[in-house]
């Protein structure tokens, strides 16, 4: 009803005109009686004409308008016909559709906002005859979203010789959001309507039926209305806790990829690396490097470039920061603490010199923009590709520490050092490799973060206490337990979202953990043996 | 007491008391064309260390004899200052912009009607003072009795206590939760009838910061020189040992740590009145680091050394800030680094090794016997 006060008041009668001349009785009457106000001159006569040809709904019609639109339609004044061109320049009676001739002495329908208004409403209503299914379901869409009650004829006649069983369903829902914008509709199609809208099931649907029954004193239809609005309202939950978990999931993989990094240095060393942030961010930035570098038509394969090379930036800094500073602290562990957050400042400040403060753009490849629906989800490629990337990576960090020589080593060690180091394991090694292995990943986790995060020096700093968290739940020394903890943090954090807020959830979570830890002080997977208590 | 206090503490005592007594007079005893006049502003600034001294005293009795590195020390110097605030908002009465007697601008903006029960009471200063004590005090008590008693130490408490402070900001930051969201408190007025924008007011806040500041040595002094700082100590070094020997190690430490918050929240409240402003931003993890490497740059179970490291980083960072603003992360990353590499004992280690060249190596004082 809204939309219709904001038109002005020509389009309302054209509609009123409309509902009258849909019910004449010969289709070719119709539209000669609309093409025959093209001749006025005038613009409130052309949007009649309009109007009258997305009524009569002839073949051709789809093409007069487009051609209206496009300034290809002209008046034959000698001959008292409409004729309009095609895109590539052939001339078309406008009656028949069939090919002519070009007379000469032509004039130009002219064209204003009214006319321009009135052309939308009757392409939606033309287009709903296309003989292509798949245009007339798109052209229903449109009409659900914009419900114009002038294309009710057009739907209704489409409705009658309808045979695609999915235009069948958008068009008669997008009858009823028609027949929900018109305030006098008659109850049967008010039932008709509320039955359509229930099965589509979403918000907008809801909103269409309380429209329906709103200022309609009518039991019948105020129980349709109301049941119909119980079950959108059944299934909207329903897919709402699908659309969190989905949402939790997805926390839960970005939770991971910075986490297991983290979970493979504390494990094996003992150590926090409080600079760990920043090996995400340096992975992030390595994607806007490479980017930068990479010619523009290459662009979409800059993050399958920029995957192994964010590994090993990040990798490499790891190794200096393992080298040079780490090395020294392994018997001071909370002094590591302090230095390694001393890196972390000095890696901030560093890419903000170099690349400066602000949020730096990073190009997200077609196959990683966009979003598909699955049923009443909603699905980002994006993410949807990082919960793949988590999997990859968790995957190969599972082999890596089960199936190689290096991996078993590392097990060693993190279980217990110095017997590790008696069976001949150098441990220096295993810590270096160790150090470069986790932060490697954590670069890994900054190229999935730019896809879906601000690029920023202060990137890692967002990342770094839900990684603790998560390393802290989980344990150390079992990747298992770096999963479980990322996957329970992350569904715990969307699902409280909603009911209790953002900020309110995360700190349920802390304090959670705080008391979790109460009840096993190592996490969920702790190390057991004689080497823990050390 | 006076057994207790070695060189280094007496010089430091006796400092802070001629600085009580000549900073105020040096403001407002001279005429401004005195060499000795000393600005308003300079004096704010030195107020301001001495609060950060007083954490950085407090985190030391932790973190130096009791081996706890709390990252989370900003939060009690953080709900101190709180504490204090909203005393000095009641204060504020009807001179706000909203002129609404009761309620705080924010408060009254936020379209509420009535004052929150956690409110309560703070027009009324020793009911304030009492908080300023009591909040980070219960806090650290509930805190520390669930960490210590199931053995979370190391690391894994300095995560822990990272969190506490990390939830606190998180929840600070909301206006919902009826603290000034992140604006904080701010635009005091007066403090007990006294007008915070004088000159007078602003130098007896430092004097009492100087107060306060010896104080807290003289208490933890006392703390760490008694027989109970003996076992502090132990519980540092080994602490299975000490449990083993039957210590119930989780009270040791949990005195310890309750003292220690109580001390950064008096921190915290001398500071709001002399800044004149209390934000969420105090609550910040990154900030609680900070602290940890005041302390490691004094020199880590010394106190004095604590208290210094604390005055000289902010130094630094109040110098850096205003002239090479760009530089000082690296300045403090670079200090973060080198002290806990090359020099782990801070500046009293190095003063005292300067001191001791020609004698015997001296025992660290903390086991000292």
């Amino acid at each position: 009803m809204l939309r219709f006060a904001r038109n002005d008041g020509i389009i309302v009668l054209a509609a009123l005109l409309l509902l009258v001349f849909s019910f004449a009785p010969a289709r070719a009457d119709a539209l000669d009686d609309a093409l025959v106000k093209f001749l006025d001159d005038k613009f409130s006569s052309t949007e009649q004409a309009v109007a009258g040809i997305a009524a009569a709904a002839p073949p051709q019609g789809a093409d007069i308008v487009t051609a209206l639109g496009d300034g290809r339609l002209f008046v034959d004044d000698a001959n008292k016909r409409v004729i309009y061109e095609s895109a590539s320049g052939e001339a078309f009676d406008a009656k028949t559709g069939a090919k002519i001739e070009e007379p000469a002495g032509l004039r130009k329908v002219r064209l204003n906002n009214g006319v321009r208004r009135s052309l939308e409403a009757a392409m939606g209503a033309l287009r709903v005859g296309s003989p292509d299914p798949l245009r007339r379901i798109q052209a229903a869409h449109d009409l659900f979203n914009n419900p114009n009650p002038k294309a009710l004829a057009a739907v209704d006649a489409q409705l009658g010789k309808e045979t695609d069983a999915g235009a069948r369903t958008a068009l008669e829902q997008a009858r009823a959001a028609i027949v929900a914008a018109t305030p006098d509709a008659a109850k049967p199609d008010v039932l008709r309507s509320i039955q359509a809208l229930s099965e589509r099931g979403d918000k907008s649907a809801e909103n269409a039926i309380q429209s329906l029954a709103a200022g309609r004193n009518d039991p019948e239809i105020a129980k349709a209305a109301d049941a119909a609005d119980a079950r959108i309202e059944r299934s909207l939950m329903l897919w709402g806790l699908a659309q969190n978990g989905w949402y939790g999931l997805s926390a839960a993989s970005v939770l991971l990829l910075a986490a297991i990094g983290l979970a493979i240095t504390f494990g094996v060393m003992g150590v926090i690396n409080m600079a760990h942030g920043e090996m995400v961010m340096l992975g992030a930035y390595s994607t806007y490097a490479v980017q930068a570098v990479l010619p523009a038509s290459f662009a979409n394969w800059s993050i399958a470039l920029a995957l192994p090379l964010a590994f090993l930036v990040s990798a490499a800094a790891g190794v200096i920061i393992e080298r040079f500073v780490v090395r020294y602290l392994y018997t001071r562990p909370l002094d590591t603490l302090l230095a390694t957050w001393g890196v972390s400042l000095v890696l901030q400040q560093t890419v903000r010199t170099l690349f400066g403060a602000s949020n730096r753009q990073v190009y997200s490849p077609p196959f990683l923009s966009g979003a598909f629906h699955l049923g009443g989800l909603e699905i980002t490629y994006n993410r949807l590709w990082i919960i793949v990337l988590a999997g990859v990576v968790f995957a190969a960090l599972l082999i890596v520490l089960r199936a190689t020589s290096f991996g078993l080593q590392m097990r060693a060690v993190t279980q217990n050092r110095r017997m590790a180091s008696a069976m001949g394991i150098s441990t220096q090694r295993v810590d270096m490799l160790a150090f470069a292995l986790g932060s490697g990943v954590a670069g890994i986790a900054g190229v999935a973060l730019s896809q879906i995060d601000n690029v920023s020096p202060n990137l890692g700093q967002g990342y770094i206490i839900d990684s603790f968290m998560v390393v802290v739940f989980g344990g150390v020394g079992n990747l298992w337990g770096a999963a479980l903890g990322a996957m329970t943090l992350g569904l715990a954090n969307k699902i409280l979202e909603p009911t209790i807020g953002a900020v309110q959830g995360q700190i349920l979570l802390l304090v959670f953990i705080i008391l979790f830890i109460q009840k096993r002080p190592r996490g969920l997977f702790a190390q057991k043996g004689r080497a823990v208590e050390a | 007491m006076s057994r207790s206090l070695d060189v280094a503490g007496w010089l430091f005592v006796a400092v802070m008391a001629a600085a009580a007594v000549l900073v105020p007079y040096a403001v407002l005893g001279t005429p401004e064309t005195s060499a000795a006049h000393m600005p308003v502003y300079l004096v704010q600034l030195l107020g301001k260390y001495l609060c950060y001294a007083i954490l950085a005293l407090a985190l030391d009795l932790v973190w130096g004899y009791c081996g706890i590195l709390s990252l989370g020390h900003g939060a009690f110097f953080a709900l101190g200052g709180y504490a204090m605030g909203m005393y000095l908002m009641r204060q504020i009465g009807a001179r706000g912009v909203y002129a609404n007697p009761v309620l705080p601008d924010f408060m009254v903006f936020l379209n509420w009607k009535a004052l929150p029960v956690a409110w309560w009471g703070f027009n009324w200063f020793p009911y304030a003072l009492l908080m300023i004590v009591l909040i980070p005090g219960l806090l650290a008590l509930a805190f520390g009795w669930f960490a210590f008693r199931s053995r979370v130490t190391g690391v894994y408490l300095s995560i822990i206590t990272q969190a506490m402070t990390f939830a606190l900001y998180k929840e600070f930051f909301r206006n919902d939760f009826g603290f000034g969201g992140n604006n904080g408190l701010t635009d005091f007025k007066d403090i007990l009838g006294f007008s915070l924008q004088s000159d007078a007011v602003k130098a007896g806040l430092f004097s009492i910061s100087a107060v306060a500041l010896i104080l807290c040595y003289v208490v933890a002094r006392a703390i760490v020189g008694s027989k109970y700082g003996k076992s502090l100590i132990a519980v540092r070094d080994s602490e299975s040992r000490m449990r083993f020997l039957g210590y119930r190690v989780e009270y040791i430490k949990l005195f310890a740590f309750v003292v220690s918050a109580i001390m950064a929240g008096i921190g915290g409240a001398l500071y709001v009145p002399q800044v004149g402003i209390i934000n969420p931003s105090e609550f910040a993890p990154g900030t609680s680091i900070e602290i940890a490497i005041w302390v490691a740059v004094g020199g880590r179970g010394t106190l004095v050394g604590a208290a210094i490291g604390a005055i000289v980083i902010n130094f630094a960072k109040t110098y850096f800030t205003g002239a090479l603003p760009e530089y000082w992360l690296f300045a403090l990353g670079a200090v973060f680094i080198g002290v806990t590499l090359f020099f782990p004992t801070g500046i009293m280690g190095v003063l005292s090794r300067i001191k001791f060249r020609r004698t015997p190596p001296q025992v660290a004082t903390g086991a000292a016997t």
